[in-house]
């Protein structure tokens, strides 16, 4: 990622027209083509994974949310699903319907979204006006569903919040036919549309071998032929239950990409709809017992949640020590999994095709920016640390702050800060 | 002249758009806020791309270390008069990045700002509201530091620039510059 190119260096961002977000690429070019690249992400690094940690479990749910406004529900599904697990709680079959019929949802707002500003970085801004307007339908319906039109909050430790109506059920279909002639009207004509084709085929191509060598997520992995989709290969909530195809491509461009993401849209309508007509009668939680009871029987244990969010798979490990809080988290994005794949297709493509291309891997910046460690050593930089330097360095950070508590693995004295805490608020 | 300008800026402010390491959710709201739904180009409000030609400023987010150097310059930047709407609960007051050790408490920690609008994450339409609130106060204020210049012993006196504007402009009025001094040299008590 940082190897030595020759030429002019180009800096993009952090503030910039085609990003929505805080990110910096430097862009070394010969005339009009990249020969390197390198990315500085963590302009949005908030400490999410250090704040977390003083939190219960409940608390812990909406601090979560709050790590990207997107795929806000995939964020809180993935640590219940990894907190249940550790409680060995068996989630309702109504609860894991609503969960599923959210996520659903939630797939379709974000990959219209997506729809939208990829139109937009073409240059297409008709696209994103049209794609914007049509995603305001699964907005109300979320709206309808949760109170809420971006953090849902649906989620809690053994099931769901809010209970879903007939009136709703029947909302959503209606909504679904609405959304189902707009989605063929796109899969008809994005793919053969003039402008579309000229700034996407063949631009920004990652190719199988590319794809599984770095370990490509979600969207971008399935337009390069590889068929990874966690609802499929470890299904969670109702995934099982409910008919749908995985939405492959080989063509490995950008082209490929809006078509697999067009077609999932197609496919999560198809979810929606199974889910709204056959959702079974039951309870909403796992267990009547008040949320306090619940966390009071976290065991010392460690666990790894899985989840397809709308950009790839989402993976939450969470380390319980027995107290009410965790004792770490750590969060691993689709995106971040797919950074490397948006550095190689960048090297031999045009400037001007540089937001498209960045904008192809559907990128969260606010999901990626976690501190990275590289553990072989063999990318080193002035910013890279292995393991021991990065202890060396956290242990001195705390030792030059007197004031800042050292974060300790000891149960008892966490129990007694996390009483305390509570105080104050 | 000067309503004539206070005119023209009322009526088309463009915004500048920047995250300074919000979660998106106050982002995808904001620029939905210009999207055909709710439109809000029919105020003549645009989406402008660099600060030099931007009049309001709507930031989100708690603010990172990162991004604050950068905020400020983005700031500094913007051509006066310039306004700064801090756009969310963690723009408005870190929200629950608060005590986070990356994270500022606020816009306000590092720019002056001129509108605080809540919500986790705010409406399009409170948005909406907040802009037009904002541009009718600025207006009011614009006119009000006028008045304090050509007649700066209203300002000696201690009454506040505020209650020195006429509170509701007489219809028949005639348009010259004459017209909002007069009411300035009995200023109406303003029940608070």
């Amino acid at each position: 990622m940082s190897e030595k190119a020759s030429g002019t260096e180009i800096p993009v961002g952090p503030q910039h027209p085609s990003l929505k977000e805080p990110a910096n690429f430097t862009l070394t070019v010969d005339g009009e083509v990249i020969t390197g690249a390198q990315m500085k992400l963590s302009y949005n690094h908030r400490g999410i994974e250090q704040a977390v940690l003083s939190k219960s479990y409940i608390e812990a749910i909406y601090l979560l949310e709050r790590i990207c406004g997107i795929c806000s529900h995939a964020h809180t599904s993935a640590f219940t699903q990894g907190v249940e697990e550790l409680l060995d709680l068996e989630v309702p079959p109504r609860a894991r319907y609503i969960r599923t019929l959210i996520g659903e949802l939630e797939r379709i707002h974000s990959h219209m979204l997506w729809l939208g500003v990829a139109g937009h970085e073409i240059g297409f801004d008709t696209l994103w006006q049209y794609a914007w307007r049509d995603r305001e339908i699964v907005m109300d319906l979320l709206e309808e569903i949760t109170g809420n039109r971006v953090h849902y909050s649906i989620n809690t430790i053994g099931g769901v919040r809010e209970d879903l109506t007939d009136e709703h059920c029947e909302t959503i279909l209606e909504g679904m036919d609405d959304l189902a002639e707009r989605i063929d009207f796109y899969q008809e004509t994005v793919p053969n549309e003039e402008t579309v084709r000229m700034r996407c085929e063949d631009v920004g191509v990652v190719p199988e071998d590319l794809a599984r060598e770095y370990c490509a997520v979600g969207a971008v992995g399935r337009a390069s032929g590889v068929p990874t989709d966690v609802r499929k290969d470890a299904p969670y909530a109702a995934y099982d239950d409910v008919d749908f195809d995985v939405i492959t491509d080989d063509r490995g461009d950008l082209l490929a990409r809006t078509v697999v993401r067009i077609g999932e849209i197609a496919q999560a309508i198809r979810i929606i709809r199974q889910v709204a007509k056959r959702i079974p009668e039951g309870d909403l939680k796992a267990s009547a017992k008040p949320p306090q009871a619940l966390l009071a029987q976290v065991p010392e244990d460690d666990v790894v949640s899985r989840y397809e969010a709308p950009r790839g798979e989402l993976i939450h490990y969470v380390r319980a020590d027995g107290t009410d809080t965790p004792a770490r988290v750590h969060i691993r994005v689709p995106t971040l999994a797919n950074w490397p794949t948006v550095v190689e297709s960048l090297k031999g493509s045009y400037i001007a095709d540089t937001p498209i291309v960045v904008a192809g891997i559907d990128p969260c910046i606010s999901c990626t920016s976690r501190i990275g460690v590289e553990t072989d050593g063999n990318h080193g930089g002035e910013n890279a640390f292995d393991l021991d330097e990065l202890r060396e360095y956290g242990i001195e950070w705390y030792d030059d702050r007197s004031d800042v508590e050292r974060p300790s693995l000891d149960g008892d004295e966490r129990t007694v800060s996390g009483g305390t805490r509570g105080d104050r608020a | 002249m000067g309503r004539i300008i206070d005119w023209a800026r009322n009526r088309s402010p463009w915004i500048l758009h920047l995250n300074c390491g919000s979660c998106n959710g106050c982002d995808i709201e904001t620029i939905d806020a210009l999207m055909p739904r709710y439109d809000i180009e029919r105020f003549g409000i645009q989406q402008k791309d660099t600060p030099r030609h931007a009049d309001i400023l709507v930031a989100t987010g708690p603010v990172t270390e990162q991004m604050a150097p950068r905020l400020k310059r983005v700031y500094e930047q913007m051509p006066e008069p310039k306004l700064v709407i801090a756009a969310g609960s963690c723009a408005s007051t870190g929200g629950v990045f608060y005590d986070c050790y990356n994270c500022r408490e606020g816009i306000d920690d590092v720019i002056p700002v001129d509108m605080y609008i809540p919500g986790c994450p705010t409406s399009p339409e409170a948005l909406i509201d907040g802009i037009v609130k904002l541009l009718a106060e600025s207006g009011k204020e614009a006119q009000a530091e006028r008045l304090a210049e050509k007649k700066p012993e209203i300002v000696e006196e201690g009454t506040p620039i505020d209650e020195a504007v006429p509170k509701e402009p007489d219809a028949d009025r005639t348009e010259t510059d004459d017209a909002p001094q007069e009411g300035a040299d009995e200023p109406e008590p303003v029940e608070v």
